[in-house]
C-alpha cells in the first residue's frame, strides 16, 4: 500500500522531480564518465611512459571523486530537502488520516529508493555512452592510436559509482526520518499559508553600497592586473580573495535595490507592461538569496577559469614542446669530482677512483670506454660547462642586487652562474637551430628566456655599465637586454641564465663543472628510435648496467621523455579541472534551479493575482521568463567579469606557460559546455516554474 | 438609460447526467450605466457562480451575457482576456495587492498592462488617489497599511482603467466596521461622483444598504428584487433585513 502510494507520488509530481531527477542523472554519469577512465580503449593504446601518468592520473582521479562525492552528497540533500518542503501539505494529510511518522518516512523511503535506482540506471547509461566520446578526446590528449573504435564497459567504475551513490542516497534518508520527525501537524498544514516577511532595504543605502562594491571589486581587478607582480605573498593573495568575495555578496546585496532606483526614473521603461512586477520580484528575490547568489556566482568564475585557463596551459605546453625539443638526446655528467663532497641533503659523498678518474674526461670519452657504439648517434655536440664562486647571481645582479633580494628575497643569489664559451654555445645552437653570436674580447651576453628571471637580470643590463670581473678582468655586456637561447631541453622556457664569455676568456680547469652532450638518434625507423631510447631510458640496457657497476652518473633526458611527461602532466590537469568543473557547474545550476523553483511555488498567489487584474498568460509567461532569465545570468555575468581579470592573472603566474592567444579557443570551449548544462537548468526551471504558477 | 450589463436566462451546471447541480437556473436582469446594484444570498445560493460567470472567470451552460453591447459568451482567449482588462474593473474581498510592489505600483500596475503611455499613468494615478484620499500612503506597501487602505487601494486600482462595470465580491467581507462604512462610502463616491456602474455581491445587508437596488438570489434562481428609490438608507435597510428573514426562514424549511 506505502509502496504503491510512494509510486504514484512519483508518477503524479514527476515534474517536480525534473531538476532533482536531471542533477542525479548528471551527477552519475560524470562520477562514472571519470572513473572508467582507466579501463578505456584509448588507455591501452598508449606507450609505457604515458600508462605510468595514466596511473598517476587515475590515482589523482580517484582522490577527486571523494571530494566531488561530498559536494555531489550535499547537493542531493539540499535538493531533496525542497521536494519534501513542497509536500509538507501532504504529509500533513497523511497525518490527519492517521499515518504515523514511520509510515511517512516508509513512503519517502520507497521514492527515494525509486529515485535512486531510475537515476543510477539513467546516469550510467549515459555515462557509458559518453565515455565512449571521452575516449576520443583521450586518444586526441594523449597522441593513442584510435583506429579501431570498441565499445567499452567499465564493470569496476560502475560498482564504484553504485556504491558512492548508494551512500548518498542513504545519507539523504537519514536526512530525510530526521526531518519528518520533526515536523508538527499545525505547521504541515499551514505550510503554505506560511508567508516571507518582506525585508525592505533603504534604497539610498543600496546605492551607496553598490557602489561601495564596485569599488571594491574595481579595486581588486586592479591588483590582480597591473599590480599583479606585487601580488607575491600569500597573505596578499588572502586580502584580495575576501576583498573580491566581499565585493561579490555587497554587489548582489545593493544591485537590485541600485537598479530599481535607475529604472523607476526612467519612467517610460518602469511604467511598461510587467516590468515593474519582474523588477520588484527580482529585488525581494535577490534580498533573500545574496548569499546563495554570491556562492554561485564564486563557483561559476572558478569553473570558468579552471576550465579555460586549464586547457590553454596544455595547448600552450604542446606548442612550447616542439619549439623546447629540437634533438632527441641531452646527457651531462659532472667533471672534476672531488674525492668527496657534501650533497645537497648534508650527506657526504666519497668518490671511488674511478669516478674521479671517469669525471676528468667528456662524455663520448665515457661512452666509448663503456664500449656503446657512438654510431647509434649522430650530430654529436659536446661542451664543458663552467661555474666558479668568483661570478654568482648577485655578483651578476650588480647594483640591481639589493634592490632584486627586496622583491624576491627567496631566490639563492649564492648560486654561481654557469658559464659557456661562445663558440661551445654556438655548436649547440646550430644544431637546435637557434641563434649564433660573436663577442668581442671584452664583452659578455647573459642568455636567459625564464620571464620573471629576464625580468631582473634585463634591470641590471639596460644601465650601460653592467660588467663582470672574471680572473681579474672586466668584460662589458654586448646587449642591454637578456638573449633567448638555452642550452638543457626542458618542457618550456625554463632557462634562468648561462653567462656567455667569448673564447679568449681564461676559463681555469678547475671551473670545468660539466659536461654537456646534445645528439640526435641515428635512424630513420622508428623501432630503432626506440631500441637506441631504451639504452639510455632503461635501467636494464647493457650500458646503464655497466655505469651502474662503476657507479658513474651519466644524466640526461631525451626527447620522448620530456613530449611524454609534459602531456601527461598537461592532460591530468585538464582531466582533473573538467571533472571538478562539470561538478560545480552542476552544483550551481542546480542551486539556482531549485532556489527559482521553490520561489515560484511560494509566489504562485502574485501570479494568481495578476491573473485576477487581466494579464493574459503569455504576458504572465513573459514576465516569468524574464525574472528567471535575469536570475540565471546576474551570477553568470559577474563570474564571467571575474573570470576576465582572474585569467589573466592566472596567465601572469603561470608567465610564459601560456599565451594569450591559446585562450580564444579555450574560452569557446568553455563557453559551449557552461552553456549547455546551465541552458538544460534553465529551461527546466522556466517550464517548471511555469507548470508551480499554473492555475488549477 | 442605456443598460451596461444584461443577463439573459443563464444557466449554470455542474456535475454530470446522473448527479447534476444547477448552480444558476435561468436568471435574467438587466445592469444600467451609472448603477449600484447589489446581489445578495446565502452562501451556496450561487451568487459567486454568477458573478464568476459576469467577469469571464467561468463559462455559462446556457444564455448570454452582454457587457457594452457584447456578447461575452462568445468570446474566447485573448479577446476574453483583453476584454476584461479593458471593460471591467474587480475588487476582492482579500484585496488581492501584490505584496512586492507598494500602493504606487499596485495601482498603475493596471494601467501598464494595459500598455498606456507612462506620463498619463502618472497624472492618472496621482488624479484617483486623490479623488479616493489616499496620496498619502501611495508609497507605502501593502504591509504597512490597514485593511480598510487596502481595499481603498484595490478600488483605486479596479476604476483607474474606466471600467464599463466594477465588480466586487465581498469587499467589506476582511473589514472591520469602520473601514466597511468608510469603503462603502467610497463605493458610493465612486458610483456619484465618478460615475462607475457598480455590481456587489455580499451577504450582508449593511453593505447593501449603500446600493440603489438589490436582487436576492435563492437556489440559483432570483428570489426577489427591491429598489431602494426615495428611500433612506435606514429604511432600506430594514427593508433588506424583512426579506432575508423570509428569504432565511421560510416555512417550508423548519417543516
Amino acid at each position: 500500500m506505502l509502496f504503491k502510494i510512494s509510486f504514484k507520488n512519483m508518477k503524479k509530481s514527476f515534474k517536480d522531480y525534473a531538476i532533482y531527477f536531471l542533477t542525479l542523472v548528471l551527477g552519475v554519469a560524470i562520477f562514472y564518465m571519470f572513473n572508467s577512465l582507466d579501463s578505456q580503449q584509448a588507455m591501452l593504446d598508449v606507450t609505457s611512459s604515458t600508462r605510468e601518468f595514466i596511473k598517476i592520473m587515475v590515482r589523482m582521479l580517484e582522490l577527486v571523486s571523494v571530494f566531488v562525492a561530498v559536494v555531489l552528497g550535499l547537493l542531493i540533500v539540499y535538493a531533496n530537502n525542497f521536494l519534501i518542503n513542497r509536500r509538507k501539505k501532504e504529509f500533513g494529510i497523511y497525518m490527519t488520516l492517521g499515518m504515523s511518522k514511520g509510515q511517512i518516512s516508509r513512503i519517502i523511503l520507497f521514492e527515494t529508493i525509486l529515485v535512486g535506482i531510475l537515476s543510477l540506471v539513467a546516469g550510467i547509461v549515459i555515462g557509458v555512452f559518453a565515455s565512449q566520446f571521452m575516449s576520443i578526446l583521450v586518444a586526441k590528449l594523449f597522441q593513442a592510436d584510435l583506429s579501431e573504435f570498441q565499445f567499452v564497459f567499465s564493470k569496476a567504475a560502475c560498482i564504484k559509482t553504485c556504491i558512492y551513490f548508494a551512500l548518498m542516497y542513504f545519507a539523504v534518508m537519514i536526512f530525510n526520518t530526521i526531518t519528518i520527525s520533526r515536523y508538527k501537524l499545525i505547521n504541515l498544514l499551514t505550510a503554505i499559508k506560511k508567508n516571507e516577511k518582506l525585508k525592505l532595504k533603504n534604497p539610498v543605502l543600496s546605492v551607496i553600497v553598490f557602489f561601495v562594491s564596485i569599488a571594491l571589486l574595481g579595486w581588486a581587478y586592479w591588483t590582480v592586473t597591473v599590480k599583479a607582480n606585487t601580488l607575491n605573498t600569500a597573505e596578499k593573495a588572502f586580502e584580495l580573495i575576501i576583498v573580491g568575495i566581499v565585493g561579490t555578496l555587497l554587489f548582489f546585496w545593493s544591485l537590485s535595490g541600485f537598479i530599481i532606483k535607475v529604472i523607476q526614473s526612467r519612467k517610460s521603461i518602469y511604467l511598461k507592461g510587467t516590468n515593474m512586477f519582474v523588477l520588484r520580484q527580482l529585488n525581494n528575490k535577490i534580498n533573500t538569496t545574496v548569499v546563495s547568489m554570491s556562492v554561485i556566482c564564486i563557483m561559476l568564475f572558478m569553473t570558468i577559469s579552471i576550465l579555460s585557463a586549464s586547457l590553454s596551459l596544455r595547448n600552450t605546453m604542446e606548442k612550447d614542446l616542439v619549439e623546447m625539443t629540437p634533438v632527441d638526446l641531452n646527457l651531462y655528467k659532472t667533471a672534476n669530482l672531488p674525492k668527496s663532497y657534501v650533497n645537497a641533503y648534508g650527506n657526504v659523498i666519497t668518490c671511488t677512483e674511478k669516478q674521479i678518474e671517469d669525471s676528468k674526461y667528456p662524455i663520448t670519452y665515457t661512452l666509448e670506454n663503456y664500449n656503446y657504439d657512438l654510431n647509434k648517434l649522430k650530430d654529436i655536440v659536446e661542451i664543458p660547462i663552467y661555474v666558479t664562486d668568483e661570478l654568482t647571481w648577485r655578483d651578476s645582479l650588480g647594483s640591481s642586487f639589493e634592490e632584486a633580494k627586496l622583491e624576491f628575497p627567496g631566490l639563492l643569489y649564492d648560486s654561481p652562474e654557469e658559464i659557456v664559451k661562445v663558440s661551445d654555445y654556438n655548436k649547440i645552437a646550430r644544431v637546435y637551430g637557434l641563434s649564433e653570436y660573436s663577442l668581442e674580447d671584452d664583452e659578455f651576453i647573459v642568455l636567459c628566456d625564464f620571464d620573471s628571471m629576464k625580468e631582473l637580470r634585463d634591470r641590471e643590463l639596460k644601465k650601460s655599465n653592467a660588467t663582470i670581473t672574471l680572473d681579474g678582468k672586466i668584460y662589458h655586456s654586448k646587449y642591454n637586454e637578456c638573449q633567448s637561447g638555452y642550452i638543457r631541453m626542458s618542457t618550456s622556457h625554463v632557462n634562468t641564465g648561462i653567462i656567455l664569455v667569448p673564447d679568449s676568456c681564461n676559463l681555469k680547469e678547475e671551473w670545468k663543472e660539466q659536461y654537456f652532450l646534445a645528439a640526435n638518434y641515428n635512424t630513420d625507423s622508428e623501432d630503432e628510435y626506440l631500441k637506441i631510447e631504451e639504452d639510455f631510458t632503461n635501467n636494464t640496457s647493457q650500458i646503464i648496467k655497466e655505469l651502474k657497476n662503476d657507479s658513474i652518473e651519466l644524466d640526461g633526458m631525451t626527447k620522448n621523455a620530456i613530449v611524454e611527461s609534459s602531456v601527461g602532466l598537461a592532460t591530468m590537469v585538464v582531466f582533473i579541472a573538467i571533472y571538478l568543473g562539470l561538478v560545480f557547474l552542476i552544483a550551481s545550476a542546480a542551486i539556482l534551479a531549485l532556489k527559482q523553483l521553490t520561489e515560484s511555488a511560494d509566489n504562485k498567489q502574485r501570479y494568481t493575482v495578476l491573473r485576477k487584474i487581466g494579464c493574459d498568460e503569455k504576458m504572465i509567461n513573459k514576465a516569468l521568463f524574464a525574472q528567471i532569465a535575469i536570475f540565471f545570468m546576474l551570477p553568470l555575468l559577474l563570474a564571467i567579469i571575474h573570470s576576465i581579470f582572474g585569467i589573466q592573472f592566472a596567465l601572469s603566474l603561470l608567465s610564459g606557460l601560456v599565451s594569450s592567444e591559446e585562450l580564444i579557443p579555450s574560452i569557446i570551449a568553455t563557453v559551449i559546455i557552461i552553456g549547455v548544462i546551465y541552458g538544460i537548468y534553465f529551461l527546466s526551471t522556466y517550464f517548471g516554474s511555469k507548470n508551480i504558477i499554473k492555475e488549477e | 438609460m442605456s443598460k451596461v450589463l444584461e443577463v439573459k436566462n443563464v444557466e449554470k451546471y455542474y456535475g454530470n447526467k446522473s448527479n447534476l447541480t444547477k448552480a444558476i437556473d435561468n436568471i435574467s436582469f438587466k445592469v444600467n450605466d451609472g448603477e449600484f446594484v447589489g446581489i445578495m444570498g446565502a452562501s451556496g445560493s450561487g451568487k459567486t457562480t454568477l458573478l464568476n460567470c459576469i467577469s469571464t472567470i467561468d463559462r455559462v451552460t446556457a444564455g448570454h451575457i452582454i457587457i457594452n453591447d457584447k456578447d461575452i459568451t462568445k468570446l474566447k482567449g485573448n479577446r476574453l482576456n483583453k476584454f476584461r482588462r479593458e471593460e471591467l474593473g474587480f475588487i476582492f474581498q482579500d484585496f488581492n495587492l501584490l505584496d512586492t510592489l507598494n500602493c504606487y505600483e499596485n495601482i498603475a500596475l493596471a494601467l501598464t498592462i494595459q500598455k498606456v503611455n507612462p506620463k498619463e499613468i502618472e497624472k492618472r494615478v496621482e488624479d484617483i488617489a486623490r479623488k479616493l484620499e489616499i496620496t498619502d500612503i501611495l508609497k507605502k506597501y501593502p504591509y504597512q497599511i490597514s485593511g480598510g487602505q487596502k481595499q481603498r487601494v484595490a478600488s483605486a486600482r479596479a476604476i483607474i482603467t474606466n471600467p464599463k462595470l466594477l465588480l466586487a465580491d465581498e469587499p467589506t467581507g476582511a473589514l472591520d466596521s469602520k473601514s466597511a462604512r468608510q469603503l462603502l462610502e467610497t463605493f458610493e463616491y465612486m458610483n456619484k461622483e465618478l460615475k462607475a456602474t457598480i455590481l456587489v455581491v455580499t451577504h450582508d445587508a449593511f453593505s447593501a444598504s449603500y446600493t440603489d437596488r438589490i436582487l436576492f438570489i435563492r437556489d440559483g434562481k432570483i428570489f426577489n428584487e427591491i429598489v431602494k428609490g426615495e428611500a433612506s438608507r435606514k429604511e432600506f435597510f430594514e427593508k433588506i433585513i424583512e426579506v432575508q428573514t423570509l428569504l432565511g426562514g421560510d416555512l417550508s424549511d423548519v417543516i
